[in-house]
């Protein structure tokens, strides 16, 4: 049963076509899958339709007129295809919004606390759940009672990832984590990604302009041009291709 | 100068009124973005609702606790039956729908109380005792004790308990709440209820001041300028909105008023709050865009 279980991906697309206000074509077919407790890099240039494809399985596109028209979005075997994304969460994937998206006039760890609510943990559960963050985001901790809007640019990533892993997700969708950071907080926070699959064995599905750096932590790579897989692989045989180089990876 | 005082404090007095009335559109614009038109019509309905229970012998707590739910019940029809068609529309939409179920909310008090003005007796006298040698009125000193109280349950509600910071979250960004699995339909349902209950609490205390009648609905004109000048964000600014309202337009009417004529009360909050836009757009504690540099 269990090696049967860990077989099916965590995540899988199906041909998906996804449309924002009933006419602007984003995402033409992408299919793709994630296993379990890997992660997957999501590379493409501006307007490619990453996020769009993050929002799609999280459900959130439908908050900004979108709909997934064709296509299916698995999750552990299970049709999510028009799930909310309150019911997603609860389930345990759990999107990380591009431009981060902290509740600037929430204090830091209210802003943690936020992304347990659906879970109603009792206090304290609450309280080893920000303990678990703390543990992989020390910086946090001294920052709790500040308002998350005055924290930097990387410790707002930080916020923003935690508050998603308070929920205790299975799958977490991570949209260009990297996105406005100095290298070495972008290194900082990937290897925190690299830890908690690791060590919790969280899946990543994550979206990202910088092909470096995600290469350098995923297992497997998906590059989407207008709308559609173009390439995809394991990292070492997306490196090796010396056309992709050039045109997207930008190694 | 103890008139000056007793003038002064008399207005303070009265601005809590407005707080009060100014509050339930925070409380809304806040968790949604919507400025509630209808919220003068839901203050109508409240006090209509009470006081025809009252008049058909219902006790004071049942009626309180019957009008009470049935203010759950017209949230609870808002949220799935208008707010619900209208996610993720642009807020002039929500607004025009709002001023349309302030329509239907005063059509529907009418319809089922009539249009008679009642008077609404809370056993609170509106005599004036002494205090220091100024005279206070006892009715609104009682009205701004509950105005207070309901202002610390509020804060209370929304500091210090997991809703609240689930209604500040949907408040500061509504994507990114939804992100975490906030389910904004409850949430609207719950700010929609307080909302309703403010109404109560402040359709029981003006319509026991002016009568219970059709006009009620239209103290939310005087709620605007108090939002104004308080920003439309911050339930503290509703209250300070309202007692600077409160104290200016009674200090105003009585020492300018002579010079100029009288009759200053009425449009005096109005030429104020034009001046506040002018300097301080966002309102006193109106929230700005906290920005980084
Ligand atoms: N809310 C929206 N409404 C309408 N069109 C949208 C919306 N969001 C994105 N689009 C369009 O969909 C296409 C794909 O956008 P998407 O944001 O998914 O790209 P992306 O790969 O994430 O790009 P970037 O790297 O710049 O973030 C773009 O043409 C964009 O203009
Ligand atoms: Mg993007």
């Amino acid at each position: 049963m269990s090696t049967e279980l860990s077989n099916v991906p965590i995540l899988q697309l199906q041909s998906i076509e996804v449309v924002y206000e009933k006419v602007i074509l984003a995402v033409k077919d992408v299919s793709l899958s994630v296993a379990a407790n890997s992660i997957v890099a999501l590379l493409g240039a501006n307007g490619a339709g990453k996020s769009t494809t993050l929002k799609a399985i999280s459900g959130l596109a439908a908050a900004q007129r979108g709909e997934v028209v064709r296509g299916r979005v698995l999750y552990q075997g299970d049709d999510i295809t028009q799930a909310n994304p309150a019911a997603l969460v609860q389930g345990g994937l759990v999107q990380v919004l591009e431009g981060r998206h902290c509740f600037a006039h929430l204090g830091v760890e209210e802003n943690l606390i936020t992304g347990a609510l659906i879970k109603r943990p009792t206090a304290s559960v609450l309280k080893q759940q920000l303990e678990r963050i703390y543990h992989y985001f020390p910086r946090l901790k001294k920052l709790r009672k500040n308002l998350a809007g005055y924290a930097s640019g990387g410790e707002q990533q930080m916020v923003a990832i935690g508050r998603a892993l308070m929920a205790e997700p299975k799958l977490v969708l991570l949209d260009e984590p990297s996105m406005g950071l100095a290298p070495l907080v972008v290194e900082e926070i990937f290897d925190i990604i690299g830890n908690l699959n690791q060590q919790q064995g969280v899946s990543f599905l994550l979206a990202e302009q910088n092909a470096s750096i995600a290469l350098k932590y995923a297992h497997h790579g998906y590059v989407i041009e207008n709308g559609r897989v173009a390439a995809h692989g394991t990292t070492q045989e997306l490196k090796a291709r010396s056309d992709l180089q050039a045109l997207y990876l930008g190694i | 100068m103890s008139f000056f005082f007793e003038v002064l404090l008399g207005g303070l007095l009265a601005g809590v009124m407005y707080s009060l009335i100014a509050i339930g559109f925070v409380l809304i614009y806040k968790a949604s973005g919507v400025f509630n038109f209808a919220q003068g019509s839901m203050v109508l309905f409240a006090a209509l609702t009470f006081v025809s229970l009252l008049e058909r012998s219902v006790p004071f707590w049942g009626a309180f606790v019957f009008t009470l739910l049935i203010m759950l019940v017209l949230a609870w029809a808002i949220e799935r039956f208008v707010l619900r068609q209208l996610v993720n529309r642009p807020p002039i939409t929500l607004f025009m729908a709002t001023l349309g179920l302030s329509y239907i909310i005063e059509g529907l008090a009418q319809a089922v109380w009539g249009a008679q003005v009642h008077g609404l007796d809370l056993g609170v006298s509106d005599e004036p005792f002494e205090l220091g040698g100024m005279l206070l009125s006892q009715f609104d000193l009682f009205a701004a004790a509950v105005a207070g109280t309901l202002v610390v349950l509020l804060s209370l509600l929304f500091n210090k308990t997991r809703t609240g910071i689930a209604l500040r979250a949907v408040a500061d960004d509504q994507l990114a709440a939804l992100a975490v699995g906030i389910r904004l339909h409850r949430l609207w349902l719950i700010v929609w209820a307080v909302a309703g209950v403010v109404g109560l609490v402040a359709g029981l205390l003006w319509g026991a001041r002016l009568g219970v009648q059709f006009s009620l609905s239209l103290i939310v004109l005087k709620a605007l300028p108090v939002l104004i000048i308080g920003g439309f964000t911050s339930i503290g600014g509703a209250i300070v909105g309202g007692l600077i309202i409160g104290a200016s337009e009674k200090l105003a009417e009585v020492f300018i008023g002579p010079i100029i004529g009288g009759g200053i009360e009425n449009w005096f909050p109005y030429v104020l709050a034009m001046l506040f836009l002018l300097v301080r757009p966002a309102g006193l504690f109106g929230e700005r865009a906290i920005e980084r540099v």
